[in-house]
């Protein structure tokens, strides 16, 4: 167990106006590790994802990255390539919308593959393999890779954004809202696909979600966010089975029980 | 006497209910708990009175007011009670295993993979800790033609089976069993107490909660009781 974080953010502090959007958050996180942010639309969980990966400069605070040899980067300062290629290789992105990431004219195939040509991989061969692989461990279905991913329903889109983000074997994801556009069904196959493989390739996570549900599945820390501020944060079944903080009480208790 | 696995020392969990007016519940106070590896100590005393409280504290599952919950993890005494989360997953992964009364797992996962999750997340191979899953879920009268599919449409009772399935596959340490037997039947209920048995055999230490009498005195080797707290005023 190393004790070197991957992302660490101090003193994260934003606002949008008069409204304060982010108030003095830090966050930790580990290799291997996913960590849910859960809290009411409007709480700051997505401003905060947005901040840590870099979309977003804060108003205060900072942000650090360690890469794979261990050097920290100051994510807010880096030149804005240095940026883009992290991005691309060693982040993913996972959106709510997967059209937000997806190129729809491009075939699901392309958009895989993708994402390995900006990393310099030219063999068409091997990108084809890949991208079928990949289509498969998410189970899409291999003749499918032709298709244009408007033919796609919105769960095999946003199987498809993961297969697309996963290609370049990131170490780190940021997912927002990953299942939130789904129907039950789907979503819980979505689920076990994404605690499968960041479990296998080890990957770490930050997941917003307003499900307090799909955090316990996934995450092994929970952060429970409220106009700005992280008012409660610990392992996911601590928080959510004993629940301190009266915001956490009220979120806790509000979930309906199917 | 063999190693001292737990203990607990001046344990004190109350619950504050901020939607109820702030209104205060003390549960636990002044534990003091000592277990054994090889060691099967069941929790006793009325309904309401704090077991699974204290369970539920002893897996770090709920968050103490104070004290101290010492575990024997890797040879070295770690405070369970002030650890950081990275400290508690994995004092839990290695070496402190719970079964709850109730399964709570991913919908539409089979109930094999359910059971082999531990053993995969130590690093086994998906084959290796699939038989070893079967084997279990065999001897705990699962059939076959259950194994793949998810348990939510299982019964009660099987459902509670697969759960001990996974609560037994990691062979930790130190196990924490709430009501293992409650929805079971005489044969299963056997094949639980013989597992319990088996467990306490190679050495791990066991603290349950148990109503049935018979499974009781079958697998414990002291009882610890205890008492209500008579609530602030």
């Amino acid at each position: 167990m190393s004790d070197d974080t991957l992302l660490s953010a101090r003193g994260l502090s934003l606002s949008f106006g008069a409204i304060p959007a982010l108030v003095a958050v830090d966050v930790d996180l580990w290799p291997g590790e996913m960590l849910a942010v859960v809290g009411e639309s409007g709480s700051g969980k997505t401003t905060l994802l947005n901040v840590l990966s870099g979309r977003l400069p804060p108003d205060a605070g900072a942000v650090w990255y360690r890469d794979p040899v261990g050097r920290l980067h100051d994510v807010h300062a880096m030149p804005a390539p240095a940026l883009r290629t992290l991005h691309r290789s060693d982040w993913g992105f996972v959106h709510q919308d997967p059209r937000q990431n997806l190129r729809m004219n491009v075939t699901a195939g392309g958009n895989v593959g993708e994402r390995l040509m900006a990393q310099g991989v030219r063999h068409y061969g091997n990108i084809r393999a890949q991208a079928i692989d990949w289509l498969t461990q998410v189970e899409i279905d291999a003749d499918r890779v032709d298709d244009m991913p408007r033919t796609f329903s919105g769960g095999m889109l946003q199987r498809l954004q993961i297969a697309r983000t996963l290609v370049t074997h990131p170490r780190l994801m940021f997912m927002d809202e990953p299942t939130g556009s789904l129907d039950v069904s789907v979503q819980a196959r979505l689920l076990d696909l994404i605690r499968t493989l960041v479990t296998r390739l080890n990957i770490a996570a930050v997941l917003v979600t307003h499900d307090i549900g799909v955090a316990r599945l996934l995450a092994h820390r929970i952060m429970v966010m409220q106009r700005g501020r992280v008012v409660e944060t610990g392992l996911t079944d601590q928080v959510l089975d004993d629940p301190q903080h009266p915001y956490t009480q009220l979120l806790v208790s509000s979930v309906l029980q199917a | 006497m063999s190693q001292v696995m737990l203990c607990t020392d001046q344990l004190a969990k109350g619950f504050t209910l901020h939607l109820q007016g702030g209104v205060r519940i003390p549960v636990l106070s002044g534990i003091g708990l000592e277990l054994h590896a090889g060691e099967c100590v069941v929790l006793s005393g009325p309904s309401g009175v704090g077991k699974s409280t204290l369970l539920r504290s002893l897996f770090g599952n709920y968050r103490t007011d104070s004290g101290r919950i010492m575990i024997c993890h890797h040879g070295v005494m770690v405070d369970l009670a002030g650890a950081d989360p990275r400290t508690v997953v994995a004092i839990r992964h290695d070496t402190l295993g719970y079964v709850s009364q109730f399964l709570r797992v991913v919908p539409r996962v089979p109930a094999l993979d359910v059971v082999a999750e531990v053993l995969i997340g130590r690093g086994s191979s998906q084959d290796e800790a699939r038989r070893i899953a079967t084997a279990l879920l065999l001897r705990l009268n699962i059939p076959r033609r259950l194994h793949g599919l998810p348990p939510a449409t299982f019964s009660g009772g099987e459902q509670q089976r697969v759960n001990l399935a996974r609560g037994f596959i990691g062979r930790h340490p130190v196990l924490l069993l709430d009501e293992p037997t409650a929805s079971l039947d005489a044969e299963n209920r056997a094949a639980v107490v013989a597992m319990i048995n088996e467990a306490k055999a190679r050495g791990s230490a066991i603290i349950a909660i148990c109503h049935d009498t018979d499974v009781r005195d079958a697998i414990a080797d002291r009882l610890f009781p205890l008492t209500p707290l008579q609530a602030a005023a």
